[in-house]
């Protein structure tokens, strides 16, 4: 059984992490999710928790993953935008969970989108 | 959509878009495996002229484009089963939506990760608005209140990823004893 004690540890445990990102603001980085009827329907919400799950596990304290609404462009949803401080929003199109793990490690963590993943890649083909 | 549980995603998400402090999810199955579904919020509300026009495809709020399929697709999926859905609104007081369906018709949709999508409501809007989530069947009951966890929590946002495993494996683990077997 879950119990609000265990809340209370992750509680004191983000606290100490929240003082690490408050330091530098603009290091923050955003991952946004399409969360419209589209998107849900394309799978959207398995998308938003394999990276919520990813960015636990490696405790990565300066991603902040949210959602959007639909941008117009349903036919290539799961769409993510990420955004790294300082650098342009990439879009990533027609995402799976199982491509999550590839963006965390290469874009999130090491700075370099995955070209094969993003818009530009899906309409170019 | 796969599921119930992302119908109930979507509905919910027109809640927090019509500015709702608190959306009460409902699940509950009886004795006749009928299922009741409920997403109430405290939001805006919608008048009547509004009303009719989210019950067609061709209606919507956005000026982005002229459809709006979330509500209709529901209707689809519950009418399939030999249920349907109603909406009750009020301007100023909030919108309360329900669908039957039935769960032993071969056309019922499973149920699906309810605790993903109440988990994917929280992390998208930490700032709220709160759900309840109220979930029933012949084996038992659960609650889950967000406003507890935000209380707990004393100003921790929600959409830590901690506080997302958590939610999930506590809403998991208090759904499979009343639904596993039964509709899950």
């Amino acid at each position: 059984m879950k119990s609000m004690a265990e809340l209370e540890a992750i509680r004191q445990r983000t606290l100490q992490r929240i003082n690490l990102r408050k330091e530098d603001d603009n290091e923050n980085i955003r991952v946004v999710v399409g969360m419209a009827t589209c998107g849900i329907a394309a799978g959207a919400r398995p998308v938003m928790m394999a990276f919520m799950d990813e960015i636990n596990k490696r405790t990565l304290s300066k991603v902040t993953v949210s959602q959007t609404g639909c941008i117009g462009m349903c036919r290539l949803e799961p769409m993510v935008d990420v955004y790294l401080p300082g650098k342009e929003k990439v879009t990533y199109v027609h995402m799976t969970p199982e491509k999550v793990g590839r963006v965390v490690a290469e874009h999130i963590v090491n700075g370099r989108p995955v070209t094969e993943y993003t818009i530009g890649a899906a309409e170019d083909k | 959509m796969r599921d119930l549980s992302l119908h109930i995603l979507d509905l919910a998400e027109n809640s927090v878009r019509a500015r709702a402090s608190l959306v009460r999810i409902g699940v509950s199955v009886d004795e006749s495996k009928l299922i009741a579904l409920t997403i109430a919020d405290d939001g805006c509300g919608m008048d009547a002229e509004l009303l009719a026009r989210v019950m067609s495809p061709f209606g919507t709020t956005r000026t982005t484009r002229k459809v709006g399929m979330g509500i209709p697709l529901m209707a689809q999926n519950a009418r399939l089963t030999g249920g349907d859905i109603a909406i009750e609104s009020q301007v100023g007081t909030g919108t309360t939506f329900t669908a039957t369906l039935h769960a032993d018709s071969i056309d019922c949709l499973p149920l699906g990760d309810l605790a993903g999508t109440v988990v994917s409501l929280v992390t998208a809007n930490p700032e709220g608005p709160d759900f309840l989530l109220q979930c029933s069947s012949p084996k038992g009951e659960m609650t889950f209140d967000t406003r507890e966890v935000r209380q707990a929590l004393g100003g921790v946002s929600l959409n830590e990823p901690e506080v997302a495993a958590w939610m999930l494996e506590a809403i998991r683990e208090e759904l499979e004893p009343i639904f596993g077997g039964v509709i899950l």
